[in-house]
């Protein structure tokens, strides 16, 4: 058995508001394995960039981590003053964000903000940073590296500046990155291409990735193993191959169902009545009770957690065997 | 009937909302509200509840003449906070004083609000050459202390003027002169707002129907731009007295037969080295608490509106 | 680069021909040029003959680029109220003001900028709210009422400070300077404080704000992620983007306090042009009223068009043109 890199228990993160405490993420748990594509899916809201955010310890105020531990190669880092999560954050842990234009400071240009990182988590010499910074941005694509090191971020395409943004990440070789919608700003046809890139680098640089994103075509492309989000709580995990094509969890079904696809024909696509509830709305029970086809009383009573569903794991009472008896 | 139910329901959603809430829970605010409020009950009942009548020469006695406030041993109770130079009771001067300084800010405040809105929506709906004139000149205005333009609409008025109705028409000069420096910050942001509602799909539906475009401007429009106009005229009524304030201190304001609070304050400077304190510090404390308020109050409004803080 | 000057150089010529064909029309019709320069019993025919001569019958064109040439050479008419060329006015009163603005415009920056830079890193300490308090205070109190108060304290009640005027001033060629001499420097200490104290709590608050939506932009989250140090972050990255707008900003209030200085002249009967203005509107002094405002709006598009090349200068994202690398 192989050790995760990363190991998030029970995480709850909670908003101070004047109506009261909203709970945004509700104990949610999950491991990641050395060099693994863990794809977190689902939809805007549902607290998967917050979940990112607090693993890098980046989580705004007035949000806080409310309970829950976090271990990071066997180290807990939930709880670590900021000092000492900033050597970790860029070293070992990494994070890109969704729009490249405002990831990068249009003042500096993209030399010194490499060079900048990796002076701060290394001991080379300028020269020796400046040599690195340029053979990563060969590395991620850029032409021209040796010249276009001193442009400025307005110089660069969209997608241009997206790699850049992942070769600043990877830059000083942390063992995970933290993907939050890396594609959502690009276009169409850049997107496969970024997409790529992640893959190949982080296999070859043994990186471990969490790729955050509502968009499943994504997921589909490069995870191995996948978890769906709703209203703050995991409700399926598994590997991708078993998640897309025989999922659990009556949501995942919908959204599965949801992707146009190019391999088989269909009547329609499927639409899942209704919409997610917001924060001071959660049902008591599963948060899907109202919108799934197949509730029943305890659903509405009580709250699912991850059953055992072979392949996968699902939170959905439909999955407790003493239940299926008293059907 | 309907109305009053109307105007009940409306007042319920303002005291349920976001608004009312963050005013409540701002005491400052609250603090602020309610200084400015006294200010203009007392300005504007300044004949009732003033002492003395400081305005009528008739009633003032030579003799009363730099009186020091009642604390004093050489003070009276009947001049509460002393007189000045010329016998005028300070605290009902203050009042009567604050009756001109409101009077002046919010007239002028009014006047370039008027003349900014219209410009704003003109220039924001039509676009094209007449847009482009107005931002223009715009432009050009800005440039220039609001101060200055207002010293130079002065200047100009009363050299055009003779020089008897000087007296009468000097607090209507100031609003004019006050007003026209003012509207450009008023016009931009409406013409700014003006051009994000132009595409919105009631706009479109009010041409469709054939509506009016002055109808669209003033009655569509206008009323969701309202939000920032608000926090532009709370923080201009703040310039607006200020610069009446500085305008009468400079001379070139309200005369000293009638004095508003700046001009007292004109007065009282040659009398500091006489030690007649009073006249310069009182005038000036109440100026400084009804700007402090109403920049209070206009900071309050303007976090308390801005959707990208909600 | 060079297109831009030339066109704003260009702009600049425009405002300032606009300026003088104000100028001239207060200078020509308000009021009577003639009757302002005659005694009592000058007779009509007299008066006429003036005119004449001084060729206030011919076409409006030519008086308006007689008007332009004499101004272009410096010769400004003769003050109403002091019988003196205009000129020579201004040249005696220029240095008081331009050495007491450009003090208050130091004073302004050299506080301002920090007091700004640290409430906007650190809002909620105790002296971020001292100092929120102190640019309340300055933006309520007029400046007036700011300089009497001065007076009242330091120059009469504990007699340090003078209570008027310039002090002892030494001439270097045309110039005069008060700067050189103790009693000078004492004089201008009060003065700039007043004057400057308005632009310190512009400058104050505007460094505030920008400095707050700096820190809350992306790039600045993501230099977090990459484990930069506060210092990097804070001073490297945000410092730098805040002081782009705030110096431009800056530059252009430098004008405004030369404007401003009107006040302060009034109030430490300080001998410069502002004052000299002041009492040209209370006795209707055209030719002084029409050069002031010559020189003044001469002074702003001079400023403006310095700001603004600086401003191309140091943002390179309007420096370079973009060169788009393909995806």
């Amino acid at each position: 058995m192989v050790e995760p890199i990363l190991k998030v228990e029970h995480l709850r993160i909670e908003f101070d508001t004047r109506r009261g405490i909203l709970v945004a993420v509700d104990d949610v748990s999950f491991d990641i394995l050395p060099g693994e594509v863990f794809g977190i899916v689902g939809e805007s809201g549902a607290g998967k960039s917050l979940t990112g955010q607090s693993i890098i310890g980046l989580l705004e105020p007035p949000g806080r981590i409310g309970a829950g531990e976090i271990y990071l190669k066997g180290r807990r880092i939930d709880q670590l003053p900021y000092h000492q999560m900033r050597r970790i954050r860029g070293k070992k842990i990494g994070m890109i964000f969704q729009d490249p234009l405002t990831s990068l400071n249009p003042l500096y240009t993209i030399g010194k903000q490499l060079t900048e990182t990796i002076l701060t988590h290394t001991e080379m010499r300028p020269d020796e940073a400046r040599r690195h910074a340029t053979d990563l941005l060969d590395e991620v694509g850029i032409p021209a590296a040796g010249k276009r090191i001193d442009h400025y971020p307005h110089q660069f395409s969209g997608g241009m500046r997206q790699r850049v943004v992942i070769a600043l990440a990877l830059c000083v070789k942390p063992s995970l990155i933290i993907a939050d919608e890396p594609t959502t700003a690009l276009d169409v046809s850049i997107q496969a291409q970024i997409i790529a890139l992640l893959k190949r680098l982080c296999a070859e640089h043994d990186t471990a990735v969490i790729l955050i994103t509502h968009d499943m075509g994504v997921i589909a492309e490069i995870s191995d193993r996948v978890a769906v989000m709703y209203a703050g709580r995991l409700v399926e995990v598994g590997n991708v191959r078993d998640v897309v094509k025989n999922p659990k969890h009556p949501y995942s079904l919908g959204l599965m169902g949801s992707i146009p696809s190019l391999h088989h024909q269909a009547e329609e696509l499927t639409q899942i009545e209704g919409a997610m509830p917001r924060l001071m709305e959660i049902p008591p029970g599963c948060p899907f009770n109202p919108r799934c086809p197949h509730a029943f009383d305890r659903c509405r009573r009580q709250r699912p957690d991850l059953l055992d569903t072979e392949p996968t794991r699902a939170a959905c009472w439909l999955y407790d065997h003493e239940e299926k008896h008293g059907q | 009937m309907k109305s009053v139910v109307r105007i009940q329901n409306s007042l319920h959603r303002f005291f349920d909302g976001d608004i009312w809430y963050s005013f409540k829970k701002s005491k400052v605010t609250i603090i602020a509200a309610c200084v400015t409020a006294v200010f203009m009950l007392a300005a504007i009942a300044a004949p009732l509840i003033a002492p003395h009548t400081p305005f009528d020469p008739a009633t003032l006695d030579l003799m009363d003449a730099s009186t020091p406030p009642a604390w004093y041993e050489d003070g009276t109770a009947k001049f509460l906070l002393g007189t000045d130079d010329q016998g005028r009771d300070i605290f009902s001067t203050i009042l009567y004083g604050s009756r001109i300084s409101i009077f002046v800010g919010f007239a002028s405040m009014v006047l370039a609000m008027t003349i900014g809105i219209t410009l704003g929506l003109i220039s924001g709906y039509i676009g094209g050459a007449v847009e482009a004139v107005i931002m223009r000149i715009a432009d050009v205005q800005i440039s220039f202390p609001a101060i200055l333009t207002a010293m130079l609409i002065y200047g100009v008025a009363f050299s055009l003027l003779p020089n008897e109705r000087h007296e009468d028409l000097v607090v209507w000069v100031l609003v004019l002169a006050i007003g026209l420096s003012n509207w450009v910050n008023f016009a931009r942001t409406v013409r700014g707002s003006t051009l994000v509602e132009k595409n919105k799909e009631y706009v479109q539906a009010a041409r469709v129907i054939g509506r009016r475009p002055t109808t669209i401007m003033f009655r569509h429009i206008l009323p969701n731009v309202m939000g920032p106009v608000l926090v532009i005229a709370t923080i201009g009524l703040a310039i607006a007295i200020l610069t009446e304030a500085t305008l009468s201190f400079l001379g070139v304001g309200v005369p000293p037969t009638k004095p508003s609070l700046g001009t007292l304050i004109r007065i009282g400077q040659d009398f500091l080295f006489a030690g007649e304190w009073w006249i310069v510090i009182f005038p000036g404390i109440a100026l400084a608490s009804l700007v402090l308020a109403v920049n209070l109050l206009g900071d309050w409004m303007r976090d308390a509106l801005n959707p990208k803080l909600r | 680069m060079i297109a831009l000057i030339i066109r704003r150089i260009f702009q600049s010529f425009i405002v300032m021909l606009t300026v003088a064909l104000v100028a001239f029309t207060l200078f020509r019709y308000v009021g009577d040029p003639v009757s302002q320069m005659v005694g009592q019993e000058t007779s009509i025919a007299d008066m006429e003959r003036m005119r004449e001569e001084l060729g206030l019958n011919d076409p409006v064109i030519v008086q308006f680029a007689r008007f332009a040439w004499n101004t272009l050479q410096g010769k400004f008419g003769i003050s109403y109220r002091l019988g003196r060329p205009v000129n020579e006015l201004f040249v005696e009163r220029l240095p008081a003001t331009l050495e007491l603005s450009l003090i208050a415009a130091l004073f302004s920056i050299v506080v301002g900028i920090p007091m700004g830079v640290y409430t906007g890193l650190y809002p909620d300490r105790v002296l971020s709210k001292v100092f929120q308090a102190i640019s309340l205070i300055g933006i309520s109190l007029p400046t007036f009422l700011i300089g009497i108060l001065l007076i009242l304290y330091f120059g009469v009640i504990l007699g340090w400070l003078p209570t008027f005027g310039r002090g002892e001033v030494v001439q270097l060629g045309w110039w005069s300077t008060g700067l050189l001499t103790v009693s000078g420097l004492k004089a201008i200490i009060m003065p700039a404080f007043t004057l400057g104290m308005f632009q310190l709590t512009l400058i104050m608050r505007l460094v505030r704000s920008e400095m707050m939506e700096v820190l809350r932009t992306d790039y600045i989250k993501f230099a977090r992620a990459r484990g930069l140090t506060n210092r990097a972050v804070n001073f490297g990255h945000a410092l730098k983007n805040t002081l782009v707008p705030v110096i431009t900003i800056t530059g252009l209030q430098i004008g405004s306090i030369i404007a401003f200085a009107i006040i302060t002249e009034t109030v430490f009967q300080w001998p410069g042009m502002g004052l000299l203005f002041l009492q040209a509107i209370q006795f209707a002094d055209i030719p002084v009223m029409s050069t002031y405002l010559i020189l003044i709006a001469f002074f702003f598009v001079v400023i403006n068009l310095i700001v603004d090349i600086l401003y191309h200068v140091v943002d390179p994202r309007l420096r370079f043109d973009k060169a788009v690398a393909a995806g």
